[in-house]
Order: C-alpha cells, then sequence, then structure tokens
C-alpha cells in the first residue's frame, strides 16, 4: 500500500501527470480515427524513448492503451465499422442504438462502464502483478522456455480464424528475429554491416503496423463519405443506470482473467458478454434492435482485459497483444526486461506506472464525457491527410532511429510484407511476437542447456514447466478438435467447379 | 454467392463454388524462398564454442525447414479451396476491386524519400513525403498540402531538435535552420 502511495507521489508530479494526461487524448483520438489504432501510435512514438524519462513515457503508453481501447467504441457506436477488434461487438448494439437515437446513451455506458472495468481491473493488477512476479522469480530457464513456447503456440493457434495462417505469420517473424550476429558470426545479414545487430524493432513495428495498414487502406479506400450519426452530450437515464451496471461488472469478470491469459485478448471476452448479456437480459426483445446491455458489457470487458494483459507483462515479461508487444519494445529501448526482478529493481517506475492506470481511467471519464462531439468530429478527417500523416510520422520514426537512410528502405521492404500479409488474412500480432520472443527463446534454452551440459531432460525438469506443456497439449488437442468439428459442417470442396480468381 | 472479383472473401456463408485464390500461389513461393534462403544461411554457419549447447544454426534449420512445410500446406489449402479473409477496416471498401496503382505510386514517392533523404534533409523530405502522398490518395488543394507538409516536417524538426535533444540531420539546410 506504501508503495502505491508512492506510486501515485511519482505519478501525479506535474510532468506525469502531463504525459498522462496526452497519452489519454492521443490514445482516444488515434482509438475514434479510423486506421490508427492503440499498438500502430505506441509504435510511433517510440522515438520519444530516447529521450525521455522511461516513466513519463511508459505512462504516456499506458493512457494511450487505456484510451485506445476506449476511442474505438465511439467509432462502433457512430459509424458501425468497428476499426479495432475489440469492438466489434460492440457495434452489434451501439450503433443500432445510435440510429434510434439514443448515441449519447450508448457513449455514456461505454465512458462509465470502460472506467468502472479499467478501476476494478487495475486493482486486480495492484493485488496480483507482486505475487505472481514472486512466484516467477523462482523459475529458472527451463520454465521459461515453456511459458514462451506457449505465449507463442497459443497466440498463433487460438486466435485468428486462420491457424495455418497464424503460423505462417509466427515463423516469418521469428525468420526476421533469426537476422543478426550469434557467438561472433553474422547470421542471415547477407553480408550487409548494418544489419549485425539484427533489424530494430521499432522499424518492424512502425513498418508491420503503420505502413501496412496505409498501404493496405489506399489500395481500397472507400470513396463515398460514411455516415456518421451527429451526438450530443454523453447522458444516461435511471433505468440506463439499472440496466448496465450489472453488464459491466459481468463483463469485467470476463475480460480481465482472459487478458492475463497468454492468448486472452479482448476478442474473446467481448463475444463471451455480449452472449451472456442476450441471455440474461429482461428485455429480450431489445436485443438486435439497441440494447443497452450489449454495449456495456463488452465495453466493461474490453477495457478489463487492456489491464489484464498488463499482468503478464509486467510480472513475466511476456506480451499478449499487439499494443502489450510495442510497449514491451520501449522498454526494451530504456535497457528495461519486464520480468520477476523488474518490480523489485524498479519500484519507482512500476507503482508510478500502476498508480497512473488508476488517473488515466479517471482522465478518460472526465475527458470523455464532455468531448464526445468533438471526438465525433474527428471522423470527418479528410482521408488523404489521414494516411499522409500516418505515412509521415511512420517514416519519421524509422529515420529517428539511426538518421539512416537505410533503415527507411527497409522500413518500406518490411511495409510492403505488412501490406502482403493484410492481403493475405495473415495476422499481425504472431509476426511483432515471433520476432521479440524468438531471440530470448534462444537465449534461455541456450541458458537452460548449458546449466545442465546439454542434457535435454532438463526442460521438463521443473513442475511449472511440465503444467505448461500440458497445457500446451490440451490446447493442441483441442484446437484439432475444434477444427475437425468446423471442417465437418463445412460440404466437401473437391465436389465443386473450379473458378479462377485473379489478384 | 458468385465471386469473381479479385477481392475474394470467404465470410460465414460458404462459397458455393470452389475459387482458387491463384495469387496465393505467390505467397507460398514466397515462403518457400525465405525457408530456402534461412536454410542456406544456416547451412553456412560454424560451430560455436566447444560446449556451445545450441548451435547458432539450430534454430535456422528449425525455423527454415518449418517455413518450407507451412509453404507446401499453404499450396495444398490453396488449391483445395481455401480462400483469404482479406483484412476489414473502417476506411476499407472490400466491395470494389484493389487499387495496386495507388500503392504504386505511394511506391514511386516513398523510393524519391528514401534516395533523397541523406542529401536533402528531413525537412525537405517530409514535407515532399506528405505533399507527395496526400496528392496520390486524391488530395486536390496543392497550396494547403504544401503549407501543411511544410508545417508539419518543420514543427516535427524543431521539435526533435529542441523537445527530445534528437539532432535529425539537417541535409542541405545545415546552418539554415
Amino acid at each position: 500500500m506504501d508503495l502505491l502511495l508512492d506510486g501515485f507521489a511519482t505519478a501525479l508530479t506535474p510532468t506525469n501527470l502531463l504525459f498522462a494526461v496526452i497519452g489519454v487524448l492521443l490514445g482516444t483520438a488515434v482509438g475514434v480515427l479510423p486506421g490508427i489504432g492503440p499498438a500502430m501510435t505506441v509504435a510511433l512514438l517510440l522515438p520519444v524513448t530516447y529521450s525521455v524519462e522511461p516513466s513519463s513515457a511508459l505512462i504516456m503508453f499506458a493512457g494511450i492503451y487505456y484510451g485506445g481501447m476506449y476511442g474505438g467504441s465511439t467509432t462502433s457506436i457512430l459509424l458501425n465499422t468497428p476499426g479495432e477488434s475489440s469492438s466489434v461487438v460492440t457495434a452489434l448494439e451501439g450503433n443500432k442504438m445510435a440510429k434510434n437515437g439514443r448515441a449519447a446513451q450508448a457513449l455514456a455506458t461505454a465512458a462509465i462502464g470502460s472506467f468502472i472495468a479499467g478501476t476494478i481491473g487495475t486493482v486486480l493488477l495492484v493485488i496480483l502483478a507482486p505475487n505472481i512476479a514472486d512466484l516467477v522469480v523462482k523459475l529458472g530457464a527451463p520454465s521459461y522456455f515453456a511459458i514462451m513456447l506457449l505465449a507463442l503456440f497459443a497466440v498463433t493457434a487460438v486466435l485468428g480464424s486462420s491457424k495455418l495462417r497464424g503460423f505462417v505469420a509466427l515463423f516469418l517473424g521469428l525468420a526476421i528475429g533469426l537476422i543478426g550476429t550469434t557467438t561472433g558470426q553474422a547470421r542471415l545479414t547477407f553480408g550487409e554491416a548494418k544489419l549485425a545487430d539484427g533489424i530494430d524493432i521499432v522499424i518492424v513495428a512502425v513498418a508491420i503496423f503503420a505502413i501496412g495498414e496505409a498501404l493496405w487502406v489506399a489500395a481500397h479506400l472507400r470513396r463515398k463519405p460514411l455516415d456518421i450519426i451527429p451526438v450530443g452530450q454523453p447522458w444516461m437515464s435511471k433505468s440506463d443506470w439499472g440496466r448496465s451496471w450489472k453488464p459491466w461488472l459481468r463483463g469485467t469478470a470476463f475480460g480481465f482473467p482472459f487478458g492475463a491469459l497468454p492468448a486472452g485478448g479482448a476478442e474473446v471476452p467481448t463475444f463471451l458478454s455480449y452472449i451472456t448479456e442476450r441471455r440474461l437480459t429482461k428485455h429480450p426483445e431489445e436485443f438486435g434492435k439497441g440494447a443497452i446491455e450489449g454495449v456495456a458489457g463488452p465495453e466493461a470487458a474490453n477495457n478489463a482485459s487492456a489491464a489484464g494483459t498488463l499482468v503478464p507483462l509486467l510480472a513475466i515479461g511476456l506480451p499478449t497483444t499487439a499494443t502489450a508487444a510495442v510497449i514491451l519494445v520501449a522498454m526494451q529501448n530504456y535497457g528495461l526486461q519486464p520480468g520477476p526482478q523488474f518490480l523489485d529493481a524498479n519500484p519507482k517506475l512500476v507503482w508510478g506506472l500502476l498508480a497512473s492506470l488508476f488517473i488515466a481511467n479517471t482522465l478518460l471519464l472526465v475527458i470523455n464525457l464532455p468531448l464526445a462531439p468533438v471526438w465525433a468530429k474527428l471522423l470527418q478527417i479528410p482521408r488523404p491527410y489521414l494516411y499522409a500523416g500516418i505515412l509521415f510520422f511512420a517514416s519519421l520514426g524509422a529515420y529517428s532511429v539511426n538518421f539512416d537512410a537505410f533503415d527507411l528502405a527497409l522500413l518500406g521492404v518490411i511495409g510492403v510484407l505488412g501490406l502482403a500479409m493484410r492481403r493475405f488474412g495473415l495476422p499481425v500480432l504472431p509476426l511483432i511476437i515471433g520476432v521479440i520472443l524468438g531471440p530470448r527463446i534462444e537465449d534461455q534454452l541456450t541458458q537452460a542447456l548449458a546449466i545442465s551440459q546439454g542434457d535435454v531432460a532438463t526442460l521438463w525438469s521443473e513442475p511449472v514447466a511440465v503444467v505448461v506443456y500440458i497445457v500446451m497439449a490440451l490446447l493442441l488437442v483441442g484446437t484439432v478438435v475444434a477444427g475437425r468439428r468446423a471442417g465437418a459442417v463445412q460440404p466437401d470442396p473437391e465436389n465443386q467447379n473450379k473458378q479462377e480468381v485473379s489478384a | 454467392m458468385t465471386i469473381a472479383t479479385e477481392k475474394t472473401l470467404a465470410g460465414p456463408e460458404p462459397a458455393r463454388s470452389k475459387v482458387v485464390d491463384t495469387a496465393q500461389y505467390g505467397l507460398a513461393a514466397f515462403l518457400l524462398v525465405v525457408g530456402g534462403v534461412v536454410l542456406n544461411d544456416a547451412a553456412g554457419l560454424e560451430k560455436g564454442f566447444a560446449d556451445q549447447p545450441v548451435q547458432p544454426y539450430a534454430f535456422g534449420f528449425v525455423i527454415g525447414t518449418v517455413l518450407v512445410l507451412l509453404s507446401v500446406l499453404l499450396a495444398v489449402a490453396t488449391w483445395r479451396g481455401d480462400v483469404t479473409e482479406a483484412e476489414d477496416g473502417e476506411d476499407i471498401d472490400l466491395t470494389h476491386g484493389s487499387d495496386w496503382a495507388t500503392v504504386a505510386k505511394l511506391g514511386v514517392v516513398f523510393v524519391i524519400v528514401v534516395a533523397t533523404i541523406s542529401w536533402l534533409g528531413w525537412a525537405i523530405v517530409g514535407a515532399f513525403l506528405f505533399v507527395g502522398t496526400a496528392r496520390v490518395l486524391g488530395s486536390r488543394t496543392l497550396i494547403l498540402d504544401i503549407a501543411i507538409g511544410t508545417a508539419l516536417s518543420l514543427l516535427t524538426w524543431y521539435g526533435f531538435y529542441v523537445g527530445l535533444g534528437i539532432p535529425i540531420p539537417a541535409g542541405v539546410l545545415d546552418g539554415v535552420l
């Protein structure tokens, strides 16, 4: 508790408070803006890690994360075209509400639900992270190796619709991670001295998130303007409150644990929350036509999952979402390695960050309720400027790593890969996680086998490692069974006439 | 549901007829090439120290082999009628074909940026990047574009230099800025 109070002292200094406000505003803005999500924004802001204090930068990034989760809901409700996968479910009822003239109530329940879920989630994070770190600190290299394998496997095989494409993305990422120098030899550098230290992950992240997305949008730019539903000041009636508070709490209960799991993310809990609310509602006739429960629950779930994501990130150093992965990159830029020792070694930083999450949440509520009409205006920004701006800041971010045109060329090449990934439906997250975790998995394996003098049995010598392998086996069986079941429903493709598709 | 355009979306309803997304063979070929390059590179690496438990080529062999395997799996899946679920978004209209000409023009702008940045510096090239890409993407207000682009590149240059203490090379404008 004292640590948390000290944390508030860190977070409430004028500088850090300013960074929190900037983070929350930026996060909400990019959540609202089409084409940009929190992961891309943090990636574009990575250059600030070269000069801004670590605590300030991380406080800002956390604000962007929470703000982005909230901002996405505004777009879903007012536009019916969710940008972030975590707000797909919100659009189902939220946009219907807006069309019925209840946009203000939809935005209000989303904002207040996000605040409540985020606050509860952060409390759980404050309680859990140090305890988990205490457990994790006793683990050796074999357990780390197993946990990282599980993270790679889970992110790839459990999320996303196509496992094959997940693995393609993962192994492309691992291949990028191979580039560099190992035991004094250049690996996959093609004789290029500038690749000897590997490709800076800032460039990979910016290229895949920002350039790939901008190019993909450029190829499919919507030519007709979108219908935006005008909105006034968000507010809720007494009956709206009565119908919202239980979904908020249930959404939080779904969101947090899923966020904390290696393959949780926000998609599954928002969807579960929606189904639950539809089943439990006293107004089943409204579902599909704009039921407030269908906005309250999923919105709480996605903010709670954002808080949950920070548990494995801080306690183990494992990123489970794209935004968490980029925040991890930021920490590594500072020479910080999140994990069990991280909390003990940097108490000021960590507790300042945790305290700032409470502040970010409160700021979100205070800022977003009155500013909703302003955010809605952001949706009208001319698209050429929006995407030209994204390309501009992406290039600036990559160039500022080394001031080298070579980095910009790399940005372009990997950006084209990002474009191809969107064309072929390859998920982005496994690639980024592969680039980050690939080299660390190699380190942990080397360390484990060096201690055991090459005895492979050491890999399953720790109980945690054994448990993790069992979980992986169960996941594997589960996905195979689910795949079989889905395959059985589909008609046999062999007997159907062929049709060529040009691309 | 007949799909004849180049953008095919499987969607929740299964396509009636078998569709072969030929471009996916290209992706499979790309994976094969990457896998081959990784394997070839791994084969060229020397052993590390005598007691090195994980040799530098070990991960290369595993990753390269899996990439080759995935390439074969993807080719087979494509042949069996597996289609891409292309990514959707607020500003993305998948009902029309892909506009690769726009992407190519953006590529040209970007190549010019890469080629000239060391010489001209960020302030000029950044403004060119903004104006060029905005124009390619359909902006028709050249004067306004140039004004915004110049303001952005100068603001970021000074912002990085003064605010963040990151001295971005000024290029030909060295001494002017």
